[in-house]
This record gives C-alpha cells, structure tokens and sequence, in this order.
C-alpha cells in the first residue's frame, strides 16, 4: 500500500522535474562569506560554546547542507546566520559578510544595525523553520501573514495587491489560492510546510535558511517539497543552508555538505565528497548509520558514545572520546579544520605537522554543475530513502 | 498510516507536483482543510455549548438560592415574617406573606410546589420584600444599586485588564531587564493585597489626611440627581478613589499571567518568523506576541472575575458605594435575607452573563477555538 | 526529587517565600505564647489608660480603641488567620483531588459530569457564595468558616489536578498497568497521585492564601467568630471604630501587611515553581548577558564582540533556552 503511493507521487514528480532539467541558470559569485563565527550561550557560570570558529562560504545558488547530532550546535548556528538569536545566545566572535545580488556594498551581519538587518531581512535573507505548525500565526489569516511581509518591504503596495500577491506564491507551490482566507489550523501539514516555503520567498531573497523544514511531514511530502524547493531554486536562483541531522537527505539535496560536530565544523566537501570519501571518522559513523543508495547493502554501524555536554566539553578534540581512530594526543590537540582542494577536514589524521597519518591521494575535484545532479539523486534515492525513513529513520 | 491519510497525501503531492495546477488542492479540501461553511458552524457549536452551560449555570444557581434556606434549621420564612412585623409595627399584608413563603418555604406545600411558586415570582420579578427596608421590595432595591455596581465594576475591571494586559506584555517582553526585575515582584505584592485594606489604606491617605476626596457615598447627596453637570461631576469624584482602588488591586493578576505567558509567546517559532520577516518591532508585539499571549487570559477570565468581583464588593463596603456590595454587607449585618437572597442572585446571574461574553470575545479572537471545557 | 529540591531551593524568589511563610507559622505557633510570657501581654486585655495610641516604646505597634496591644492582636491573629488558611486549604485540597483525580483518570462520562461540576463552581462567584451560606449560620466559628471557604474554594485546583491527571494516566506505564487489569484504586493512589505531588503541593500553598484573604473579607463583612482574634477581625474592628477617620492607622495597617507579605512569599514560591515546571521563564539577568560580551570584547578574539553586542540588544528578548536546543 504505502510503497505504491510512493512510487505513483514519484512518477508525477518524475516527469515535472525532469522537463525542466535543462532550465537550470548559471550564477556567480559568494552570496555569503562566514569566518570564525563563535556563539555563546550565557550562563550564571561559565558560558557555553555552542558555535566555534565556523568558517564557510556559499555560492549563488547553492544548497549547503550541514548536518549533525541534535546538539551540536547547528540550530545555534541558523540563529546566529539569520542574526536572530535571542540571549542568552550571544555572538562573541566572528563575520557574517553578505553580498548583494545588485552589486551593492558588503554587508557583515554581526555589524549590521538593527534597522540595515531589517531592511535585509525577507528581500535578501529569509527563512524556513522545522514547523510550520509553529512557525506560522496561528490567529492571522495566511494572506495576512504574507501581506505584511510584502508590505513592510515595499510600502507603495497597497492591501489588496499583497494578498493578491500571497495568492501567486501559494499557487508557486501548488496550493490553492483561495486559501490565503485560511487560517493555519485549516491546512494539512504538508500544505503548511509548502506555505511556510512560499512565504520565504516572497520577497524574492537571495539567500534561504532552511532549520530541517521536511522533519515533520511524512516521506511523500518530503519528497515534494525537496522537489519543489529544487524547482524554485532554479527559477529563482537563491541560495539555500540546509540544516538537517538527517545527512542521507543531504545527499540527495546539497551541493557540498558540513558536518558540524560539538559546534565546530568537522568536514566539508561536496555531496559525493562526503558520500564516497568522508575523511574525518565522525562523517564517516554518520554515513555509515544509513544504508547506502547504489551500492551494495553493507553493515550499518552506529556511533559509539553520546554526543559531548557543552557545558564540559572534552579537551583537545571534542570527538576523540567516542573515535575508534584516536591516537595519541587527541585529548590534547585541537585540530583545526584544514583545505585541501575544496574538502576540508578538521582530524589530525590528515594532519601532517601533527604526525597524522597523511595519506590520501585526495581525488581531484572540480566543482562540477550541481543543480541537476541533485535531483538525479533525489530521483534515484526517494524509494529506499522512503523505505529506510519508515523504518524509524534517523531520530 | 491510514487509508484516508495515504489518500489525502497522494492528493497532496499530486497537487505539490502539479505545481501550476492550482485548484487541486483546494477542490479536494485534503485533511484538515476546513470549507468555511463547516468552520462557521464549528464555531457557531462552541458558542452554542457556552450558552448551554452557562444556562445549566444559571439554572443551579436558580436552583441553590431556592435551596438554601430551606437547608437551614428553622423555620427561615416565618422568623422573617415575625421580624417583619417587629420592624414594622404592623400586620404583614398577605400578598408580601404569600411573597416571602415563596422564597423562604411554605410549611404547607411540598418542595415540587414550592420550586414552580419560587419560578413563578422569579419570572415576576418579585424577590420579596425588605426587612430593614420595609416596605420596598428587594427588586427595587436591587434595581437601584445595580447601575451603580456596573459603572463601578464594569469600568474598573476593563480598565484593569488593560493596564495588566499592556504591562504584562512590556515586562513580558522585556524579561530579565531592570523594568522586569522590578515591576513583577513589586506586583505580586500588590496583587497579594486584599482589596478592602488598600480601600482602607486610600481613603485614610487620600479621603482623611489629604482631603482630596470624599469619605463615603457615590456622590453629593446635595445635588439633584440626574444627567446635569454638577451630579455627574460628583459622581466622578466620589467613584475615583473606590475605582482606583479596585484597578490598583486587580491589574497585578493580570500583569503577571499575562506577563508569564508573554515570556513564552516570545519563544514561539512564529514570533522568531515575524522577526525574521523584517517587521517593525511594534508588530511583532501586538500583532504576533501579545495577540496570541492575550488569549489564555480570557479562559482564565471566569477564576479571575470571582476574585475582582468579590474584592469590588468588599471595595464598596469601605466607601459606602451605593451599589450592591454594601446592599450585600447591609444585609448580611442586619440579617436581611430576603435581600441577601436577592442580591446574591443577581451577583450570580450578573457574573455569568460576564463569563458568556468573555467567551464570546474569545470565539472572535482564536479562530482554533477549541472546546476547552 | 531531591535534584528538582535543589535547583527550587537555589531561586532567590522561592527561598525568601518559604523563609516569610516559615517565619509567620513559626508566629502562629510560638508567637502567642511569647507574648503572654516574655512583654506578658494579652491580646484581649483592654487598659483603660492606654486607649487609641500611636506606636510607643510600651507599645510597639499602639493601642486599639479597646486599649489592645495591636502587636500582641496581630500575633494571635497570625494564629486564627493561618488556622483558617490552613483548614480550609486541607478541605479544598481534598475535595480538589476527590473531583480532579478521577475525572481525569477515567475521562469520558466520569470527567464530563465532574468537569461540569467544578467548571460550575468556578464560574459562580465564590464569595458572595460563602457569605450567603455563613450568613445562614449564626454564630460562626472559625472552624465553621474554615470548613465553608474549603468547600467552595476548590474548583480551580479541580481543574488542575484533572488537567495533570489526565496527562499522567496517558502515559504508557499507567495504560500498560491498566491493561494489566491492576485495580483503579491502586493505579489512581499509587502511581497517578505521586505523579501530582507538585501540583498539589503549590495548590495547597494558594489554598493557604485564598483561605487567609477570604477568611479577612468575610470577618470584614462582619461574618466571624466574635470571640475570635485574626487579621480580618482586626481589619473588621477598626474599620467599625471608624479607625480611618481618627487616623489610627497603626490599627488597621499591621493586619494587612501580614496578609499581603504572607500572600507575597507564596505568590514568589509559586513563581519558582512556575520557571521549575516551565523552563521558558527562566531569564538571564542582562547584566550576564552584557559581562559575557564584555569578556568576549575584552578578549579581543574575532575583534566583532563590540559590535556583536550592538546588535544583540536590539533582539529585546531575554530567555533562557536549555543549552543545544537543536530540535
């Protein structure tokens, strides 16, 4: 039964993906450009990391997949990109720059005052919460909630016009336009969800932080909305952070993938990168605690040990007290996270100055076109994706 | 998964595919998307169940007051007739008789034929007669006192909420700051003061040593009564210093509910949105904060009214308000029972009609509404 | 439990509740006793010599207009006043449990007729309700007021209890034990109510209090023990004297000041209880906030700490959310 409505929903989506392979559009340029960001939780005591020395960059137009355990700081790290966190988070170090599509001026995101963060805030950065359930007004109407959205963005638009523009945007994501009169409790979970996506983009941003915005939905929906976010990535053109703990997701979805562990970022490299060659061993249990897609069923292993406390975070590297791999002095050297051709790895396994093991021939990368090979893999893995999410999945 | 959740999916994705064919979705109406024809009779049945109890409500309330002094030891209706004719010096004519046995009990009739009597006067209007005041039927009394409560209550207990509301939302918002850390501990002290000691307390400061207002009454008992200048005047002045009263006693309850749940509502993912959104700081407040931190405060309307209805009549005492709460404690000193009889009713009745609107403000303002009991 | 202990004895707010509360019990037990032996004063006697005055070295507190000591009448009052709070908490508490426990226990046509019951009692107003009753009964003592205000004063904590009830009998170790066919009493006394301990346990607190200020409004009204001495009589005998209109305040202002700190402390016991079972009240004091960035700025580590902490105060809201919230 339920493989069955998998395999019809995906047959609709086959074909609508697959026409418009071809229209994928060429960008350039970093739209974001993030060093050594730290984020602090305040305490009465000692405060917390939760972020350290996150350093990344984002492309136009890419997906950028992080991926970790709850815990390890990735929800911080949304709050602290989209300049939202609440104390007792507090930004302690670091740059967020942002660049303009228009060419204007770069921003730093930290810097910014509160009135340039909001003027940014929807036309160039927006965002897609876990829940929509949550995320949404529950006492406002949809069109309102996307009406004043529009209309603090541009103020000559009059009502009307905003809810006539609320109704465009549900339609680009296949909901009814008559619903914006609905009030959040009256849509499904999916629709929700979809909605929630569709008012991120009304003001067009150039960039989308998305905080695992499938969890809550179930596999099929998922499937959809992966699909329709590709889509409109593609006639739209923004860049997406995908966060997720779910890294087989990642997979299918991202462009290149960080794994955050302990609030630092471990690795990053491209999708097929992390899939076929994760060097640091945390990326390494993570991948091998789902099944594979195209190769051949192997045995699933998990991580040993339980994700470090914050609060008492363990010396030198923060992964050394679960790692099969430590040697000596991991508990006493933190290991910093090093390039080499594009994938980085924070192990001092591929550290030679630290007596690591240094051996890999790197495989010669090139950042290839990315956007079709994504929803290949979305075509591709959606049926034993399905399979092994209703099985329990990763949480 | 269910059959009827794997079809309302499949619906749903195909829509979701189908990205340019709009109208799927909506024609199917797939889980719990609701037409608004079904949503208007949804709401329409909470109301409809509101009323219900709050008719059950009244009825117990009926049925209490024609109980309860025919609980009591004695003979409650003959010892009013004798204390009646004690007071008045005079024969009790037989219709106010036939009027007090009526609510009091009839030692002739069983209790079945008692109740329709005590219905029957009750759809005339007719709660007996005064013993202090003998002989003004308690209808009357009742009647003039009441105008006096609502203006006093009424006003003072919306003026209340919205103080409460607006600061519970500043403090609220503001947790943690100076502003926070002083005005909530400050108010569960002054909501933590019964209300009759603060009257005490203003009308010494204010009505004794300063002079500013007067000692008793509800105004100057000099003028003419009616709608001229100088009577209304002296109705403000007399009504300023019990009102403040009651509004310094009650918004702390509702600052602090209000401030508690606004500290929550903050933490809510949709007022992170509406941030992330870019507007202004004001909206987010009042249209995404306070709106929805408002709402528990109007189910938890009825436990608070009790409280501010009580205290305001306490209030009353104090000042010698003319309204029903020293008609109450007149009563109650001078054992006027049919008056008390009386105007515990109406209190009663006056408190469930407070508790059906508080309701239906609430239908208006959350579209979940969700029968909560 | 012992851990929950300490981090509720570690708020400032429930320990200075629980030191006021303990201070005024310890009063209403030990008090009356010290003042009859240590200044040998008796709350009742009246001194002709000494009618109406203000505070004194003799007096601390002054005398009535009786020639009472106000001091020694606000001890003893401390007894009757708790006494009564005390009585009607343990009746109202009771009758709470008696109607909450089960509704939400068994729910269905149990709950509807016991929710309907105490969804009665909270609508109607309570004290006019109990005056009316006490009006009944002459000659009232403080036990008969106890026993009336316990007995209209337990709806709320019905609505509670069977709210918590309802969701500890949802739990799979109570659904498992009842599919076991383990006796309904056994389950509703033995696993359910441990469950509620918190609950009742600040339920019986606001029972003190509702007692203690209902006991004051009805002695105001006049309906009390005549012989008995608490802070409502007090308040009550003024107020009768016309104590405002000769400016005795020191009359009628010790009285209610009892009451309100009493009811202070269990209001601030209960806000602990509230940021225990609630973790979203928790705030962090901005001056943290603020050190933390200074720290960080000091430091010097990314050279953005200053500004960081431009903008962060622009955020206006302050809570704590537990460290890793990654959900």
């Amino acid at each position: 039964m339920v493989t069955q409505i998998v395999r019809d929903a995906d047959r609709t989506g086959t074909g609508r993906t697959g026409i418009n392979l071809t229209g994928a559009r060429s960008v350039s340029g970093d739209v974001l450009e993030v060093t050594g960001l730290g984020v602090e939780y305040v305490t009465d005591g000692d405060p917390v990391r939760a972020c350290a020395e996150v350093t990344f960059t984002l492309r136009r137009g890419e997906i950028l997949g992080v991926a970790g355990e709850s815990g390890s700081g990735k929800s911080t790290l949304i709050t602290a990109l989209t300049r939202l966190q609440r104390p007792p988070a507090v930004t302690t170090a670091g740059s967020i720059v942002f660049h303009p599509r228009d060419g204007g001026p770069a921003v730093d995101l930290v810097a910014a005052s509160p009135k340039e963060l909001r003027a940014l805030r929807w036309t160039s950065l927006s965002i897609v919460l876990q829940s929509a359930m949550d995320a949404l007004n529950p006492v406002m109407r949809l069109g309102a909630q996307f009406a004043d959205a529009l209309r603090t963005h541009d103020r000559s638009l009059s009502r009307d016009a905003a809810w006539a523009r609320a109704a465009e945007l549900l339609a680009t994501v296949g909901i009814s336009g008559d619903r914006v009169r609905s009030y959040p409790h009256e849509l499904s979970g999916g629709m929700r969800q979809r909605a929630s996506i569709a008012l991120a983009l009304a003001c067009r941003p150039e960039l989308v932080v998305m905080d695992e915005p499938t969890t809550a939905v179930d596999v099929v929906m998922q499937r959809q909305i992966l699909a329709q976010v590709l889509r409109l990535r593609r006639e739209l053109g923004f860049a997406v952070v995908f966060v997720t703990h779910d890294l087989s997701l990642l997979l299918e979805l991202a462009d290149r993938i960080a794994i955050m562990y302990a609030g630092r970022v471990v690795e990053l490299g491209t999708a097929d990168e992390i899939y076929d060659d994760p060097r640091h061993p945390y990326t390494r249990g993570l991948r091998d605690s789902f099944p594979p897609l195209r190769a051949p069923l192997r045995r699933l292993t998990g991580i040993p040990g339980t994700p470090p406390d914050l609060r008492r975070p363990p010396s030198g590297c923060p992964f050394h007290p679960r790692c099969a791999l430590r040697f000596e002095g991991c508990d006493t050297h933190l290991p910093e996270l090093v390039d080499a051709g594009g994938h980085a790895v924070a192990c001092r396994l591929y550290d030679a100055a630290d007596g690591g093991m240094a051996d890999v021939g790197l495989p010669a990368r090139t950042a290839d076109g990315t956007e079709g090979r994504a929803e290949r893999r979305i075509e591709d893995g959606i049926e034993r994706r399905a399979e092994h999410r209703t099985e329990g999945g990763a949480r | 998964m269910t059959t009827t959740e794997a079809a309302a999916a499949i619906r749903d994705g195909g829509a979701a595919g189908g990205a340019m064919a709009a109208g799927a979705a909506a024609g199917g109406g797939p889980g719990r998307g609701v037409p608004g024809a079904v949503r208007a009779v949804r709401r329409w049945g909470f109301l409809l169940r509101r009323l219900g109890f709050y008719a059950a409500a009244a009825a117990a309330a009926i049925v209490l007051n024609f109980l309860l002094p025919r609980l009591m030891p004695g003979d409650p209706s003959s010892a009013i007739v004798e204390e009646l004719q004690r007071v008045s010096g005079q024969q009790v004519p037989p219709e106010t008789l036939e009027s007090i046995r009526g609510i009091f009990g009839d030692p002739d009739q069983n209790l079945g034929q008692q109740f329709v009597q005590y219905l029957g006067q009750l759809a005339r209007f007719d709660l007996g007669v005064s013993v202090v005041n003998f002989p003004v039927p308690v209808s009357e009394l009742v009647l003039e006192a009441l105008p006096w409560t609502l203006l006093l209550v009424g006003t003072t207990t919306v003026l209340a909420f919205v103080l409460g509301t607006g600061l519970g939302v500043i403090a609220g918002w503001k947790a943690g700051s100076r502003l926070d850390s002083i005005l909530t501990p400050l108010t569960a002290f002054l909501s933590s003061v019964p209300y009759f000691w603060v009257a005490l307390l203003a009308l010494w400061v204010f009505g004794f040593v300063l002079g500013w207002f007067p000692l008793s009454g509800g105004y100057d008992a000099n003028l003419a009564e009616g709608f001229n200048l100088p009577f209304l005047a002296s109705v403000l002045h007399y009504g300023a210093l019990p009102a403040a009263t009651i509004v310094f006693s009650a918004f702390g309850g509702w600052l602090l509910g209000m401030r508690n749940m606004t500290v929550t509502t903050v933490r809510e993912d949709y007022v992170l949105l509406a941030q992330a959104k870019g507007l202004s700081r004001g909206r987010v407040i009042l249209r995404y904060a306070a709106r929805n931190a408002m709402l528990p405060s109007f189910t938890g309307f009825a436990m608070a009214l009790g409280g501010v209805i009580g205290g305001a009549l306490l209030t009353e005492t104090v000042f010698s308000y003319p309204g029903i709460g020293y008609l109450l404690f007149e009563s109650l000193n001078k054992r006027d029972y049919p008056m008390m009889q009386g105007v515990f009713l109406i209190v009663t009745l006056a408190t469930l009609l407070a508790n059906l609107l508080a309701d239906s403000l609430y239908v208006v303002l959350d579209p979940r509404i969700r029968e909560a009991g | 439990m012992s851990a929950v202990r300490r981090d509720l004895l570690r708020g400032w707010k429930v320990r200075a509740g629980l030191s006021v509360l303990a201070f005024f019990v310890l009063l209403a037990l030990f008090g009356p006793w010290l003042t009859a032996s240590v200044p040998g004063l008796d709350p009742r006697a009246n001194d002709l010599t000494a009618i109406g005055l203000p505070p004194s070295a003799e007096h601390w507190l002054g005398t009535t207009q009786f020639g009472q000591d106000v001091l020694a009448q606000t001890i003893e009052g401390t007894r009757g006043s708790l006494f009564v709070g005390f009585l009607s908490a343990v009746i109202g508490t009771a009758l709470a449990i008696l109607v909450g426990l089960p509704a939400g226990y068994f729910g269905g046509r149990t709950d509807s007729w016991l929710n309907f019951l105490s969804n009665l009692f909270i609508v109607m107003p309570v004290l006019p309700l109990i005056l009316i009753v006490a009006g009944y009964m002459q000659g009232t003592g403080l036990w008969v007021i106890a026993l009336i205000i316990g007995f209209f004063g337990w709806s709320g904590g019905a609505r509670t209890i069977r709210a918590q009830a309802m969701s500890v009998s949802n739990r799979d170790f109570v659904l498992a034990m009842r599919t076991l066919g383990e006796p309904h009493h056994r389950l509703l006394f033995h696993e359910v109510l441990p469950h509620l301990t918190g609950w009742i346990a600040a339920m019986f607190l606001q029972g003190v209090i509702g007692g203690v200020m209902a006991e004051a409004g009805l002695a105001f009204l006049g309906i009390s023990d005549s012989g008995a001495i608490s802070w409502g009589t007090m308040i009550q005998a003024a107020q009768q004297q016309s104590a405002v209109l000769r400016g005795m305040w020191w009359w009628f202002v010790p009285p209610g000041l009892c009451i309100a700190l009493v009811a202070t402390a269990a209001t601030l016991v209960n806000f602990g209880v509230d940021e225990l079972s609630n973790p979203k009240l928790r705030t962090v004091r901005r001056s943290v906030v603020r050190r933390t960035r200074d720290r960080a700025g000091s430091a010097g580590s990314a050279g953005s700490a200053d500004r960081a902490g431009s903008t962060d105060r622009a955020d206006g809201v302050v809570g704590q959310s537990p460290v890793g919230s990654d959900a």
